[in-house]
């Protein structure tokens, strides 16, 4: 059967090209691998090999010819068995046209899909029995050992976590519970023990790795993002990553630019991961329940400051969260206040404060920013008509820029003013107390932006 | 300190392996020889496929092929276990021929169809197997080299015997990440291997341009980590060396470095001109150090088959691989609907 030898892309952009030179004649035989001719690109000359064995036939576009397209037919090559003659007629059925590439076709305009719609996470449930009042880092470590005692395959791992104690004592005591195969202390390498534990993942283990602030992810933030986040998708749902990266994140006191960035935005952007952000202790201790038990990467953004203040906690041993709804820490019905993490207690001393002068302050405590529950922020926005977001990190494509084009999209007739946001000032955080202070946003700069609002 | 006695980058004269596996190992039957051929035939000639439809503008993006590599993963492959997980860079299409997935899924997937192991979505850098423990085909340059390394903790972690086969190239030795997850393999003594394919070129730099020492088999010294240096361009040293190297990690030993010495005939990508070595050195490879043209030669001088047998070889790899092209252009491109599941696994 003869063969026609196409004019061949040499790169994702090429369409067409010179052919310079050939290195075969009509009658020489051709094994698979050797050079038939060179073509000439804008950027580059390269040599074409033969995939298929037999003997040229024709060549059907002369050297020295610029501007062919690719796929055009350029020789003729006879199979075994058969005459060089019989090949070059035009009548011989070339097997490499009936491969004529798809590409060709017209293309169709295609529009993609809509996305599904969002399945709004159940409600949180009312949970039975009495409250106990912890510290976020006792609820974190209760978490962590509660999911511990239920699945062999969760392990934490992270600088310090074991031996020590924890750097901020969030895991005291795991080691001595759970031992050194469950509670490992990593070397100083972020980037290596993130990856480790995508793999140990992927392998089938549920990783707790620790970091001891966010600030240090970053030198683990490809394999947190191609790795951990993207595997699912490009394996075609194949490849699953159950692991929780987690530490304090955002500023802590005085411990300038390069430990006290908040990453909220950074990951919150990408699809493949769930990012959440405990606020109280019974937000730390039923949201890590269900980090550790999502079969999803998740970010779970913890801070610094909250970890020895105290909350009430359900003591229901079931007790969980679900992952994608917002809490309602306030009811009123003059202005949305929006916050997560630190900024939620923030917000409710401005609702405090604005109640003094007659405003009612909803206080929003986001929990989750992503999946993000635009539902609960746009049916709060319907009764009060206007919006302030809270977050400590830098203003520009923050979670407040995303929260104002959620509004324009979804409530924008039920604002009666402009959406205002409150966060850190747009420097990397400085040292000294005067201008850390300054830098970072604090319950005054909340109640400005609400009276601003409200026009009070 | 004395000076390594390195071998000019032209030369494709056999590395001293420093293995006791000699070439005429009789240990290898010769129905094993015969697989070992045919297994690397048959990367070639999917390789070659890929390249011509990759020219048809069928096969879009990056796509590197293994061409000239072949007896390093073959070699490699003929000595793990069911459970072993296998795992390596981009160049991974003869990976998986090797692990003994479907032609016809990873031709698929180079094409961007709904018949290819992601259902179209990770194309010639991104495929994986659960099945067939091959943990990917990733793009980020040494990445898989820590996730490599949590396999091999994982399966550590369980209990089991297996061991983690984590390859990657002499572009990756340079990077970070690789040194760090060496550091925990030997502190913790995970059962991997690390196989570097050296095949002199991190896409146009040469290893004497990238890295201070070019003995990639040494780099694993700081942690211990013994290393040898094997003739990639024989499938039976490759064997003998991955014998002794997976038995080292599996017994409990710790990680083991394997720098295979190989070359690649063609461009890092397609659409790489190769201008940064000479013509001479590549058909200097090709014609006297390639590793199946010398398996075929063993095969015939041992009177272990004929001409008509190999001939009959030849046919039935390609037919397998004219069907997986044939397959890969059938099979249709994935459903709009695709473009929104697998982001997230829905608890």
């Amino acid at each position: 059967m003869s063969i026609q030898v196409l004019m061949p892309a040499l790169s994702p952009t090429m369409t067409e090209g010179k052919l310079a030179k050939w290195h075969v004649k009509v009658g020489d035989e051709v094994k698979s691998g050797q050079v038939l001719c060179e073509i000439e690109t804008d950027k580059a000359t390269m040599e074409v090999e033969a995939v298929d064995e037999g003997t040229v036939a024709k060549i059907l576009i002369e050297e020295g010819t610029e501007g062919v397209p690719v796929n055009t037919p350029i020789c003729v090559l006879a199979g075994e068995g058969e005459s060089a003659a019989d090949a070059a007629t035009p009548a011989a059925k070339a097997e490499a046209s009936r491969e004529t590439p798809k590409s060709e076709e017209k293309p169709k305009a295609e529009t993609a899909p809509a996305a599904p719609a969002v399945v709004a996470a159940a409600p949180e449930p009312e949970w039975k029995g009495g409250t106990q009042h912890i510290t976020v880092r006792e609820a974190l470590r209760e978490a962590m050992a509660a999911e511990m005692r239920a699945d062999k395959s969760v392990f934490l791992m992270g600088e310090e976590v074991a031996q020590y104690q924890g750097a901020y004592k969030i895991s005291q005591g795991l080691l001595e519970e759970f031992g050194e195969k469950r509670v490992i202390d990593t070397p100083i390498t972020e980037h290596g023990f993130a990856g480790l534990g995508v793999g140990a993942a992927f392998g089938g283990l549920k990783p707790i790795v620790e970091f001891m602030t966010f600030n240090f992810a970053m030198q683990a933030i490809d394999q947190i993002i191609n790795s951990a986040a993207k595997t699912h998708y490009m394996s075609g749902g194949q490849m699953t990553c159950p692991i929780v990266f987690r530490g304090p994140n955002g500023a802590a006191s005085r411990v300038a630019a390069q430990h006290s960035q908040c990453y909220a935005s950074w990951y919150a952007h990408v699809p493949g991961l769930r990012v959440l952000a405990p606020w109280s202790a019974a937000d730390a201790k039923g949201l890590l329940r269900a980090a550790i038990r999502d079969p999803n990467p998740v970010i779970f953004l913890e801070n610094e400051i909250l970890y020895g203040q105290s909350f009430d906690v359900p003591e229901d041993p079931d007790f969980v969260l679900p992952i994608g709804k917002a809490k309602i820490e306030r009811a009123g019905k003059d202005v949305t206040i929006v916050a997560f993490s630190i900024m939620v207690g923030k917000a409710l001393q401005a609702a405090e404060e604005l109640a003094k002068i007659g405003i009612e302050a909803e206080v929003i405590n986001l929990r989750s920013l992503r999946p993000f529950d635009t539902e609960t922020i746009v049916q709060s926005v319907k009764k009060t008509n206007r919006l302030v977001s809270c977050e400590e990190g830098w203003p520009f494509a923050g979670i407040g820029s995303e929260l104002s084009a959620l509004m324009m999209e979804h409530a924008f007739d039920y604002l009666d003013a402009p959406v205002k946001r409150v966060a850190g000032l747009d420097v990397p955080l400085p040292y000294a107390a005067n201008l850390e202070k300054m830098a970072l946003p604090q319950s005054s700069h909340i109640v400005e932006a609400a009276r601003a609002v409200c026009n009070r | 300190m004395a000076k390594p006695a390195t071998k000019p980058k032209d030369d494709p004269s056999p590395a001293k392996a420093k293995s006791p596996a000699t070439p005429g190992d009789n240990s290898v039957s010769p129905d094993e020889l015969k697989a070992h051929y045919r297994d690397m035939l048959l990367i070639r000639r999917f390789e070659e496929r890929a390249g011509q439809l990759y020219g048809m503008g069928l096969i879009g993006g990056f796509c590197h092929l293994y061409i000239g590599q072949e007896a390093v993963v073959v070699g490699m492959q003929a000595n793990v276990r069911d459970k072993d997980a296998v795992i390596t860079s981009y160049r991974d299409h003869g990976h998986m021929l090797a692990c003994g997935m479907d032609p016809k899924g990873v031709m698929a997937e180079l094409t961007g169809r709904s018949g290819g192991y992601s259902k179209g979505k990770g194309g010639s850098m991104h495929m994986f197997s659960r099945e067939k423990s091959f943990y990917g085909g990733h793009g980020i340059v040494g990445a898989q080299v820590p996730i490599g390394t949590g396999l091999a903790f994982a399966h550590k972690y369980n209990g089991n015997k297996n061991v983690s086969l984590t390859y990657f190239g002499d572009g990756s030795a340079n990077q970070g990440q690789v040194y760090e997850a060496m550091n925990m393999a030997a502190l913790w003594k995970l059962p991997v291997v690390y196989i570097i394919e050296n095949n002199r070129y991190g896409m146009g730099t040469s290893v004497e341009r990238a890295s201070a020492t070019t003995e990639l088999y040494r780099h694993g010294e700081a942690f211990g980590i013994p290393g040898e240096r094997v003739d990639g361009m024989d499938v039976l040293a490759v064997r003998a060396a991955g014998e002794k190297a997976i038995e080292h990690a599996r017994s409990g030993q710790g990680p083991y470095i394997l720098e295979m010495q190989t070359y690649r005939y063609r461009g890092h990508s397609m659409s790489d001109p190769a201008k940064y070595r000479t013509k001479e050195e590549v058909d200097k490879f090709r014609n006297e150090r390639d590793p199946i043209e010398h398996i075929r030669k063993r095969l015939l001088d041992a009177k272990i088959v004929d001409e008509t047998a190999l001939k009959a070889v030849d046919a039935e790899i390609r037919k397998i691989v004219n069907d997986a092209a044939e397959f890969s252009q059938q099979s249709p491109e994935p459903d709009p609907s695709e473009l929104w599941t697998d982001i997230l696994v829905e608890a």
